[in-house]
């Protein structure tokens, strides 16, 4: 029996890294620090050796290579999705299969900060890392996003509570407003809530941008706040040290997608003139911020890329997996670390039911329930090695506090290159 | 064994000057000409060639956190500037912001061989070491950023000089870095705040000290520790009409060693009205009598660009200016930094006074063995441009043809018009190649001395400008662009201008002895202010696979 | 058509919650998982108008599609809103459109709620 200390957990994007793992006989019986989703992810967590399946029946691992590797040669236009799971390092090895098929390449950032991306390439991303919240932060905004329950230790550990140089009392010295549709978990821990008519962010984050910059609105409310209210919030954010607001999927989702991104980039920007202000995306998955990160330094584009020309080209809503799937132009689809069937529109899953499926995932998720080839592989942190990044962009080293009984992603994926180079 | 026979060698670092000469290289280095019946000789024809060591940038923003996030914030960068996957090697997209591959090829097709990344924060060194794996055949170093780390600012700031020392050498070790770099020292911390700083003594908020002091520390500290590469300076206001007067301060007062980057954006003067034209006269009058003093140049190139820099306020400042996309990054305990892209239009008189500033620290050097040539890449202009500058300094017609192509209220206050000097290829040689490997410390690279890594280009001067600009800018003429050939570290990797094939470079870096007791003292105050564990904080060794240590002696 | 005492038209917005995270890791073809994701939150006011108690089951209907599901009751929801978790329940409902962005719309679509 060992007791691992300061492991990283890569459930969400804080990818906390003081966890400590006691550890008998190649499992985790004890978690220690971790939230309840973290202790989820390594509690149970079996490295057993798991065989292959081809269509639902196992199979040896060089049979499902060549099956997979045939599907992927003699795929007219194949799709590789998913990433936001496995290290940096298998990130990259993905990106270089695409481009030797020439695939569509998409990262879960496509449903989840992908509108924070094309935001952010329009109006720029004043952001920090999350020790200058601890540190300097006296005012956190967390907007359509729910960390209490998404990102567990968040208050705990990285904004609302800690205390830090500039920041000694802590909470006592912090001020956490809330704005949402409806009073959730987080909201309900808030010292301000603003309940936002749904729909409404962009307007309100315009109105506010307004406020910021002393004019005077014709309205008494809007999105479903009373203006006054707003006025008090943008003299709150004019008047702190250093403010922050959080955003998550209440912007990315809603109508208006990018645009509603877009209103909070620019309010942080203009709020730059009178104190100091950042942004920051709550980024979900684990190592979502490496496929972003892994995608913009091979690719040039942190998403939706296409490699059918050889080179890579950007194309959100045209080379995004949701859209490729739902026109039905995906012949072939090569999803890892994601599950896709649990979690697209219906009409996508629709379409994967009808195209070869290829699934590279520790778990036998409903993807891979429903794949043409499955590969039962390691998990990045827990009993594989690797790099990921976390939700501010610090990259840090996982390290494997079990040992492993099942090939990488990173295996797979390379014997999957050579397949494809000799099919 | 390779040997090239009968180019016209240039070889400053060992007094040769273009003669014929030939060049042995075997197991990856230089050797004596010797006779070796038992080997396999390959034999390169280089007669009415052109033979210089391989090339080195020893300033360019390429790899990691910030460059990553100006890849992702320029899209509209990589449309039109691709390179197609074949032959084994990778795909890559962009001009001002290469990808990773791409990057790397592209160097390596002009006659370069190794390339400094110029800041990389600590926090996020792992990031860059990511990247630099995807950049082949280069060798690289990194330069780790310094200026406002605040365990360093709060030991400076109680004195404890040797213990801040330790915390350098500790930062180096802890990074796999090569080198100190320091932007903007104590006024990225008090952008944090909303401030700046405007000159030496400026004090630094909340931490009690100034940024001539804390730089003071510093340069001790890296002389101190013997590193082959001096602080790596980015100095006050930069961009400010004006700023030639700290630059000249520090120069002056500067107690060791010191390397000023891109020191065209920090040579301004200005008039009466506050209006900005070239200090570069006034600055190379207190340069060239300094000569523990060294510069890269930073030259100004119309067209695109995107400033990266640490230098958080500056970024903002840029952003108020243009009205560009702006990115800011705060990195906890550490230091900050911005991106916004930008354009040097010919006809702006503030773009032409730059270039016009850069181009007299050049010609008004009197010590080419302390001035490198670089364009800050991407903030005064991308790498693949520099056989433009090559150019401008060798061909005075060229020159005076750009001259007459500036607004004439541009040259208030500049001598260029009377500079008539030309650059000699020796001279180049030196600027591109051999000066810069000697101010790093990179002993076995810039020349082609016996020992010498077995790293050359080869040009052949009936091809230069064959190979058209890739940014369209219609006044191009290049010089020592297109080589024949490019040998790295003994292998034949670029024919005729195009990369055959790639391999893994090496990353240089530097392991300083220091007092390993440092560690536990700064362990609470790390835990305190971090959001990592003081554990998971260094770059691990699975980064540094095939790194080389350069010894600090 | 829909005897309005009956039906409601309400906003959907589909999320995470700690019960659906946690059906994850035990598996989503388990039955905890699907527990957590078949299942739909509503204000108490639009349960009260439609005559609903907890753990009735209630149609929600989409232009995209329509799912039967048991529905709770959320205090901090406003009257017209109602909450999915994630998954493939709320997957039903949701459509191919994503606006030229990649993202479905997750949020925000139309729904008609009514008692079966």
């Amino acid at each position: 029996m060992n007791v691992e200390r300061n492991v990283v957990c890569t459930f969400c994007g804080c990818l906390c890294d003081d966890i400590n793992l006691t550890i008998e006989d190649n499992r985790i019986v004890k978690v220690e620090k971790a939230c309840g989703n973290g202790r989820g992810l390594f509690e149970g967590y079996d490295p057993v050796p798991k065989r292959p399946k081809i269509m639902g029946t196992e199979a040896s691992y060089q049979e499902a290579v060549n099956e997979a590797s045939r599907i992927l040669k003699s795929a007219r236009y194949p799709l590789i999705y998913g990433l936001s799971s496995t290290s940096s390092e298998a990130q990259r090895m993905t990106v270089q299969l695409a481009e030797l098929i020439g695939a569509s390449i998409d990262s879960t950032s496509s449903v989840c900060h992908g509108p924070t991306g094309l935001a952010m390439q329009a109006v720029g991303e004043p952001t920090c890392t999350l020790g200058e919240i601890k540190n300097r932060a006296d005012l956190l905004i967390f907007w359509g996003c729910n960390p209490l329950v998404t990102h567990s230790r968040h208050f705990a550990r990285y904004s609302a509570m800690p205390k830090g140089r500039f920041v000694p009392e802590g909470r006592r010295d912090r001020k956490v407003i809330v704005v949402d549709v409806r009073r959730s978990e987080t909201a309900k821990s808030a010292d301000m809530f603003l309940q936002i008519k749904q729909g409404c962010d962009f307007e309100v984050l315009l109105a506010l941008k307004a406020l910021v910059m002393g004019r005077s609105l014709d309205a008494v409310e809007v999105g479903g706040i009373p203006v006054k209210l707003l006025q008090q919030l943008a003299g709150e954010m004019k008047a702190c040290r250093y403010g922050v607001i959080f955003f998550g999927m209440g912007l990315t989702m809603t109508k208006g997608r990018d645009l509603n991104v877009r209103g909070v980039l620019s309010l942080v920007r203009e709020l730059n003139d009178h104190t100091r202000f950042s942004a920051l995306p709550m980024r979900g998955h684990g190592n979502v911020t490496g496929a972003d990160q892994v995608m913009s330094w091979l690719c040039g584009y942190p998403f939706a890329v296409n490699y059918s020309r050889g080179y890579p080209r950007y194309g959100p809503g045209e080379f995004t997996a949701v859209d490729l799937l739902c026109s039905g132009e995906a012949d072939c689809m090569l999803v890892i670390a994601s599950d896709p069937a649990a979690h697209f529109p219906a009409p996508a899953v629709r379409h994967m039911e009808t195209i070869p499926v290829i699934a590279i995932d520790p778990m036998e998720s409903l993807t891979a329930a429903k794949a043409s080839v499955y590969f039962p592989t390691a998990m990045y942190g827990v009993d594989c090695e690797g790099t990921a990044y976390r939700m501010d962009g610090v990259a840090l080293r996982l390290k494997a506090p079990l040992k492993r009984q099942r090939p990488s992603d990173e295996e797979v994926l390379q014997a999957l290159i050579e397949g494809v180079k000799s099919c | 064994m390779l040997i090239i026979k009968g180019g016209q060698v240039y070889d400053p670092a060992n007094g040769v000057n273009g003669e014929a000469k030939d060049i042995y290289i075997k197991d990856g280095k230089v050797i004596k000409a010797q006779k070796d019946e038992a080997c396999e000789v390959t034999v390169i024809d280089a007669r009415g060639m052109i033979v210089m060591p391989g090339g080195v940038d020893m300033h360019a923003h390429v790899a990691g956190s910030k460059v990553n996030t100006g890849r992702k914030l320029c899209p509209e960068d990589h449309y039109e500037h691709f390179r197609i996957a074949e032959k084994g090697l990778r795909s890559g997209a962009g001009s001002r912001v290469p990808t990773t591959f791409l990057t790397a090829y592209r160097y390596v097709e002009m006659g370069y061989t190794t390339v400094v990344e110029a800041a990389s924060a600590p926090l996020v060194t792992r990031h860059t070491h990511e990247e630099l794996q995807d950049m082949p055949v280069l060798d690289k170093a990194i330069l780790i950023t310094m200026g406002n780390n605040e365990i360093l600012m709060d030991m400076i700031s109680q004195g404890r000089f040797d213990e801040a020392r330790d915390v350098m050498a500790w930062l180096l070790n802890s990074t796999g870095g090569y080198g100190v770099k320091v932007v903007n020292p104590g006024g990225v911390e008090n952008w944090k705040w909303g401030g700046n700083v405007q000159s030496w003594d400026d004090e630094v908020k909340y931490f009690g000290l100034t940024s001539r002091k804390l730089l003071d520390a510093l340069v001790r500290s890296a002389d101190s520790l013997k590193l082959p590469h001096p602080v790596h300076l980015h100095g006050l206001n930069l961009g400010v009409p004006g700023n030639a007067e700290t630059t000249i301060e520090v120069i002056k007062d500067i107690q060791g060693r010191l390397h000023l980057c891109h020191l065209q954006f920090l040579s301004y003067a200005k008039d009466k009205k506050g209006r900005m034209h070239s200090g570069a006269s006034a600055v190379m009058e207190a340069f060239n009598k300094c000569s523990n003093v060294t510069m890269d140049v930073g030259q100004i190139v119309f067209g695109n660009a995107v400033t990266m820099t640490s230098d958080g306020p500056l970024e903002y400042r840029i952003q108020k200016m243009t009205g560009h996309k702006w990115c800011n990054d705060d990195v906890e305990c550490e230091t900050g930094g911005g991106i916004v892209p930008m354009e040097y239009k010919i006809k702006s008189v503030a773009s032409a006074v730059q270039w016009i500033t850069g181009m007299e620290l050049f010609l008004l050097a009197k010590d080419p063995w302390r001035v490198a040539l670089t364009t800050d890449h991407p903030n005064a202009g991308p790498f693949f441009c520099y056989p433009q500058v090559i150019r401008l300094l060798m061909d005075k017609d060229y020159r005076n043809h750009f001259i007459s192509l500036l607004p004439p209220k541009a040259f208030k206050g500049s001598v260029i018009k009377d500079l008539d000097r030309e650059y000699s290829l020796y001279e180049i040689a030196i600027i591109t190649r051999a000066a810069p490997a000697k101010i790093l410390g990179l002993r076995e690279k810039g020349h082609l001395g016996e020992g010498a890594d077995g790293d050359v280009a080869i040009y052949d001067p009936r091809k230069f400008g064959l190979r058209g600009c890739i940014c369209n800018f219609k006044d191009c003429r290049r010089a020592l662009d297109f080589p024949a050939w490019v040998i790295k570290g003994g292998d034949i990797v670029v024919k005729d201008g195009k990369l055959l094939k790639e391999f893994p470079g090496r990353v240089y870096r530097v392991a300083p002895d220091f007092d390993r007791s440092i560690e536990e003292k700064i362990r609470e105050d790390f835990e305190k202010y971090y959001t990592l564990s003081f554990e998971n904080y260094p770059v691990q060794e699975d980064y540094l696979k095939g790194s080389k240590e350069v010894a600090c002696i | 058509m829909s005897d309005e005492s009956f039906s409601v038209i309400c906003t959907l917005i589909t999320g995470r919650t700690l019960e659906q995270a946690k059906g994850m890791h035990g598996g989503k073809t388990e039955e905890e998982y699907k527990q957590a994701v078949d299942k739909a939150f509503l204000s108490p006011e639009v349960l009260d108008k439609l005559s609903l108690k907890e753990g009735d089951e209630a149609i929600f209907k989409t232009s995209y599609g329509q799912v039967r599901v048991r529905v709770y009751a959320d205090a901090g929801l406003p009257s017209d809103v109602v909450f999915v978790p994630m998954g493939p329940t709320a997957n039903a409902l949701v459509g191919s459109d994503t606006d030229g962005s990649g993202m479905p719309s997750f949020k925000g679509l139309q729904v008609e709620v009514s008692k079966p």
